[in-house]
């Protein structure tokens, strides 16, 4: 029993600013599907109209075989966690999840089965009878969503649902929301501001920019395929380098040739991830290792050469065979990018042996 | 240390001068002529009207205040709209005015030579030197206790949990009873006392609209000063002694409601579970 959404160019403005502009989209029946943008890009605002929270201006939203648009939000089927999970201060755990229960005035005996077993489900049965205000902010997310699934929902919405947790909390309740859903095959949707958490856990991600849709697909498709520059940079570090493009060839500002590319003629950007970047070891090198700093596994270096800087990264174990600390000279080799120009964009696989400083 | 000692000294001192030796010195005259005395005194008819009235006033100001206050604080809490502004000051007004001045202008407007004097006189209905006049002086001047206290909560609590339960399926009038009221109460608790508590103790704007005729239109206030104004001393101290005891009585039931609900009140503050 999977349920498909379809939100059919949706707008929306608040005073007369347009906070999303005709969104199209389907999620599909068992998706868990991520909305990622940053703040301001509309995707807890159409979060908010698929749940009946707030209503479009213009456009369609299907829950299943119905037409919800103007459908009572209690009538949707939907089960929506809140950012800051709006549990009811006064009333015991029990009696927070027990909540959609009462409302549809569901037998006791029916209750007390129906909400010891969703205190199992979320490992909460000893935190039964405290308050909300006694419990930590993991506890109270998992309170949130036992709550939002008594009603036995056909659709599960979750704004920013790990955002006011700490790190570790963090990953643990993704980790155990992703067994859940595995479980539960609800259609689920969640806003994220986080790049790590979208791709980590949705089977889809969208990524929404000034009220509108930029791209839609698989965590692995996206990465790989950026489609403007915006879904590159907000996806994770990136080196820039504005460009030239002639007759093909894609060079740098003073001339240097970086490679080639089917793109007509003109200025275009150049995007290159930390670990395109590859720095080797040369006395006669003309870029100098400016810094080095490593997180665990991951090293980080940031590379110089007159005003230009780059980062690179690599492996700490990479790092210690090749030598190269604060100080070192060094020559550098791309090994990917993705070149955006003005009229159209795509990615170059950069010869490997190419180098920037060769060409100077 | 020195100085601990000499705040807490002062504190302890002004506590004791301005509010212990007071009650105390109450209770003492009240009963300075024997408990036989005190209880003649109020079982005194004029007393005992005195004591109905101010009870029948608060029963109905209360309650009044208590809904007044209710709907303001949704209304100025949950929605913007022009005049907003306006409305928490116009709330404020009976703060900022004397209550004589509040008993006044209900004279203006419902006395004989006031603005509806007339039309009220032709309809034969009493409001001035009566009962409904005195309870619209104490609804004038109890006014913002109950919506003061609420305001800044609903402000402050947003309506997450409302619009939770809005998904989770319930009516408007379900959220009223389950969400929306049970999420103040504490703060309507303490309105709700702080209310009473001025509607059975104003002197003031009563005093103005009541005529005080001796055991009609007085209060247990308006009784003591009257009282004391003809040299029974004993007695007003009697009528005095119910009023404080109606205070003793409030602060009593406040402090066994927050601790019969203490779980709740004080969860933020416990360690959590491990």
């Amino acid at each position: 029993m999977t349920t498909e959404i379809k939100i059919s160019n949706v707008s929306r403005g608040f005073n007369g600013h347009t906070v999303l502009k005709d969104v199209a989209l389907t999620v599909r029946p068992g998706e868990l599907l991520a909305l990622l943008g940053p703040s301001g890009s509309g995707k807890t605002t159409l979060l908010r109209l698929i749940a009946g929270l707030d209503a479009p201006d213009a456009g369609r939203i299907t829950i299943g075989e119905d037409d919800a648009t103007s459908r009572h939000p209690g009538e949707r089927g939907v089960g929506f966690v809140f950012q800051h999970y709006a549990l009811f201060r006064h009333m015991s755990v029990f009696e927070n999840i027990a909540f959609p229960l009462r409302i549809r005035k569901s037998p006791k005996p029916f209750i007390q089965t129906k909400v010891a077993e969703l205190l199992k489900l979320i490992q909460l049965e000893a935190l039964a009878q405290r308050y909300p205000a006694q419990l930590s902010g993991g506890q109270r997310q998992r309170v949130a969503l036992a709550r939002a699934l008594a009603s036995q929902p056909r659709v599960l919405l979750l704004d920013e649902p790990f955002g006011a947790l700490d790190a570790v909390v963090r990953r643990e309740l993704r980790r155990w929301l992703r067994r859940l859903h595995e479980e539960m095959q609800i259609t689920t949707i969640f806003v994220t501001h986080d790049q790590e958490e979208a791709f980590d856990l949705a089977d889809r991600v969208v990524i929404m920019k000034d009220g509108g849709i930029c791209q839609e697909g698989s965590p692995i498709d996206i990465y790989q395929h950026p489609a403007s520059p915006f879904v590159h940079e907000f996806l994770g570090e990136s080196n820039h380098i504005p460009v030239l493009l002639r007759g093909g060839f894609v060079r740098g500002s003073d001339g240097w040739e970086l490679g080639q590319a089917e793109l007509p003629d003109g200025a275009a950007s150049l995007f290159i991830r930390p670990h395109h970047v590859v720095p080797v070891p040369a006395a006669w090198g003309s870029w100098r290792v400016a810094r080095v700093s490593a997180t665990g596994a991951q090293a980080h270096l940031t590379l110089t050469r007159g005003a230009m800087s780059l980062a690179a990264a690599m492996t700490a174990d990479a790092l210690l065979e090749s030598g190269l600390q604060a100080g070192t000279a060094a020559e550098i080799r791309f090994t990917g990018g993705t070149i955006f120009a003005e009229s159209r964009s795509g990615p170059i696989r950069l010869g490997q042996g190419l180098s920037l400083a060769a060409r100077a | 240390m020195a100085n601990r000692v000499l705040l807490i000294t002062v504190a302890l001192v002004f506590m004791v001068v301005f509010l212990v030796l007071p009650l105390i010195s109450v209770f003492a005259q009240a009963l300075s002529a024997g408990l036989g005395a005190y209880a003649s005194s109020i079982a005194d008819p004029n007393v005992q009207s005195a004591i109905w009235m101010t009870l029948t006033i608060a029963a109905i100001a209360v309650p009044a205040n208590l809904v007044f206050g209710v709907c303001a604080s949704w209304c100025i809490g949950r929605f913007k709209f022009p005049g907003r502004n306006l409305l928490i000051t116009l709330i404020d007004l009976p703060f900022s005015i004397s209550p004589v001045i509040a008993g006044l202008l209900e004279v203006l407007l419902f006395g004989l030579n006031g603005l509806l004097g007339g039309w009220l006189s032709a309809h034969n209905i009493q409001i001035i030197f009566a009962l409904p006049g005195m309870v619209l002086a104490t609804i004038f001047v109890t006014l913002p206790f109950v919506a003061r206290e609420v305001i800044p909560l609903v402000q402050e609590q947003g309506n997450e949990e409302e619009e939770a339960a809005v998904t989770l399926g319930a009516s408007g009038w379900q959220i009223f009873w389950r969400v929306c009221l049970p999420k103040i109460r504490w703060a309507l608790l303490y309105g709700v006392l702080l209310c009473n508590a001025r509607a059975m103790g104003e002197f003031g704007a009563v005093s103005v609209v009541s005529g005080k005729v001796f055991g009609q239109t007085d209060t247990l206030p308006l009784a003591v000063e009257s009282l004391y104004g003809s040299y029974e001393i004993q007695a007003a101290f009697a009528a005095a002694s119910l009023l404080a005891m109606l205070a003793l009585v409030t602060l009593v039931l406040k402090a066994a409601l927050e601790w019969w609900h203490r779980d709740e009140l004080h969860g933020a503050k416990r360690k959590k579970a491990t």
